[in-house]
């Protein structure tokens, strides 16, 4: 188990400096002249311009410059101009030069919330579904199970989000209509603002989780251990639920690690729907005031949160399936 | 039992036969026995299927709405781009329709937009056209880019497929949707000078270009593993004992074995382009109003749901019929190809 987190972990810094290097390429050596994006619109003054030049640190070498940002992250740094910023520094924004780090960790709470509870629901509501038309393999839940699965594959989350908090919050009253949620503050009421939005995450996920599940239980009630241990005599629901769901339990696993990614981005969408201040709606809104360093640092946090998390998933697997664990 | 006359007559083909087939139509003096091609042998198939042809002809209707759109616009006598709802006072001071269900009437068939008050159903035809648009030559641009990609790593193997397996590992690692949102800012300003006008094109070329570069992955990846296997098979060696130069083999022998996973590739990923190219304009960093566009309209519907609901039903409604037709076209077509295959 140590050796392979090592291996993982060593693979993730890989991807990681990877990422950064080619975002942070992207994002300031791409642009003809990102001191003119940082001084706006009405930038002229040649003086001005090479000011900002200065004091973005421009005037380097564009390794030097990536050095001093990486840098910057885990230590802290004095920009070129004297300011401090302290230590996750991710640079200064170009909107209202305040230090980035504050706005983001403000901000993340909201979308980890999202992305965990959108999870939690699609792979409780998705698995379970699977499970049970795998059970009722080929009668009417199954396939209106399957039916419905279809359907939910095919809905958007701006779509139904609206429809939901139209019916669920403001019609018949049963939900709350979706807020941030304040965990150290009110924890109660954190969590009744985030079922809507959590729930309305799912349905586009647990659709395909569903009919994953399905067809990897049927396909393991045909394997012959399953047919042994039935012939010892052991019961049917017992055999379904030790043997063959852990014998699913790990390619789901698998397709959950995949999916992480569009997790992170059908929660900023979800913010968008439910008008919540999350990460997604930090990134939009820099994109109208072209807050690069704003956006940068939003990319780079969120694939470093989404590398991490797909190593915990990583080991989830390796724990579940025995086979793993020597590779 | 073929009849020794109809075989002579059909000449030598039939004689190769095995005789006594039972149940072979040569029987009745039906030459159908003739060899089909797998393409018609898939055609023949996907006829049988009656949800894929229904499919494939709500699909049909999708597309030939969005080539159509100004001419059936013309038709239908009101444009995308005239604020009825101002001009012809349908709006009430909350930028509502003053009509019941979203003023839908005889020469609004849809109703109207809230706040700028547009036609809702010339509306809906330019949206779906402009998205449909964009997503077609994401998809297309993808494709060819992928299954190249995939061609060439699976064929050369080795250190080749091993850089380019890392390389498309390391696409695949970007979190996409953050990536379009954050990265658009920079491709923008990469046309557009500060404080210069944009140009009409640059929108949409920036939405294609940022979905292409995420895009193409997944499909490089299915041919690659394709290939891997097709080319260890002995019609492969065949061609290359023979002396067949590498872009023969790929033209020739590999290609051809690949079509059924191209196509069915290609209508699994179309109307995944077109929702995530509506959830960026939905976001705000997609197309732009006044531009009609199906995301768009969401965020409009989004805005106005509480008072305006019926607005929100006709794009939305449309979205899931377009997208159950493709998805449910996709497995269709998949199924007629490959009938080995059983879901």
């Amino acid at each position: 188990m140590f050796r392979f987190l090592t291996r993982r972990v060593l693979g993730a810094i890989v991807i990681l400096f990877l990422i950064t290097a080619v975002t942070y390429f992207l994002f300031f050596v791409l642009p003809s002249d990102p001191a003119q994006l940082a001084c706006g619109k009405n930038c002229s003054n040649k003086d001005l311009v090479s000011a900002i030049h200065h004091r973005m640190g421009l005037d380097q070498p564009v390794y030097q410059q990536y050095f001093d940002y990486i840098r910057g992250i885990f230590f802290g740094r004095n920009m070129p101009d004297g300011q401090n910023c302290a230590a996750p520094c991710f640079g200064f924004s170009f909107a209202n030069d305040q230090p980035i780090w504050p706005l983001i960790s403000d901000r993340y709470p909201t979308t980890f919330s999202l992305a965990v509870g959108g999870s939690a629901a699609f792979l409780v509501i998705g698995v379970g579904l699977g499970m049970l038309s795998a059970w009722q393999q080929g009668k009417t839940f199954d396939r209106v199970a399957s039916s419905i699965s279809l359907l939910g594959n095919s809905v958007q989350i701006y779509f139904i989000g609206p429809l939901a908090i139209a019916l669920f919050a403001d019609n018949l009253g049963w939900l709350d209509h979706g807020h941030d949620p304040t965990w150290t503050s009110d924890p109660i009421g954190s969590l009744n603002g985030l079922v809507l939005p959590c729930l309305v995450m799912s349905v586009i996920f647990w659709s395909n989780y569903s009919r994953q599940t399905r067809s990897l239980m049927v396909e393991q009630m045909a394997e012959d251990h399953i047919r042994t241990a039935r012939a010892k005599g052991m019961g049917s629901k017992y055999v379904f639920y030790r043997y063959a769901l852990r014998g699913a339990a790990a390619s789901i696993i698998t397709i959950f690690g995949i999916d992480l990614g569009s997790v992170f981005g059908g929660a900023i969408i979800t913010e968008a729907t439910f008008g919540l201040h999350g990460l997604g709606n930090l990134a939009v809104n820099a994109v109208f005031s072209l807050d690069l360093p704003l956006e940068m640092a939003v990319m780079i946090f969120s694939a470093s949160a989404i590398v991490i998390f797909n190593i915990v998933v990583d080991a989830a697997y390796a724990l579940i399936d025995p086979r793993i664990r020597l590779a | 039992m073929t009849s020794p006359s109809q075989a002579s007559a059909d000449g030598g083909s039939l004689t190769l036969e095995p005789e006594g087939i039972p149940g072979t139509p040569g029987g009745k003096g039906t030459p159908d026995l003739a060899g089909r091609t797998p393409r018609q042998l898939a055609w023949l198939r996907f006829k049988r299927d009656k949800t894929g042809i229904a499919c494939a002809i709500v699909v049909a209707g999708f597309l030939i709405v969005a080539v159509l759109a100004p001419l059936i616009v013309k038709l239908y006598g009101q444009n995308a781009y005239d604020l009825y709802g101002q001009d012809d006072g349908l709006l009430n001071s909350y930028g509502l329709p003053i009509a019941p269900n979203g003023g839908i009437s005889s020469t609004h068939w849809f109703g109207i937009e809230p706040q700028l008050g547009r036609d809702v159903f010339a509306l809906l035809l330019y949206g779906i056209r402009n998205s449909l648009g964009i997503a077609a030559v994401v998809t297309i641009v993808s494709i060819v880019t992928g299954v190249l990609f995939g061609l060439v790593q699976g064929y050369l193997g080795g250190k080749t497929d091993y850089f380019m397996g890392r390389f498309s590992d390391f696409m695949l690692s970007f979190p996409s949707q953050l990536f379009y949102i954050a990265f658009s800012p920079v491709a923008i300003s990469l046309f557009v000078g500060v404080g210069d006008q944009e140009s009409w094109w640059v929108r949409p070329f920036v939405l294609i270009a940022l979905q292409f570069l995420l895009g193409w992955m997944s499909i490089g990846r299915l041919v690659r593993a394709q290939v891997l296997s097709l080319r260890e098979r002995e019609f492969v060696e065949a061609a290359r004992i023979s002396g067949a130069s590498s872009w023969r083999i790929i033209r020739k022998e590999l290609l051809p074995n690949l079509w059924s996973t191209i196509l069915v590739q290609s209508t699994l990923m179309l109307p995944v382009f077109v929702t995530a190219e509506a959830g960026l304009s939905f976001l705000g960093v997609g197309m732009l109003p006044p531009t009609p566009d199906w995301g768009l309209m969401f965020q409009t519907g989004a805005t106005f749901y509480s008072n305006d609901i019926t607005f929100m039903f006709f794009p939305g409604i449309a979205m899931v019929i377009f997208v159950v037709a493709f998805n449910l076209l996709g497995d269709s077509v998949r199924d007629a190809l490959d009938p080995k295959t059983l879901r």
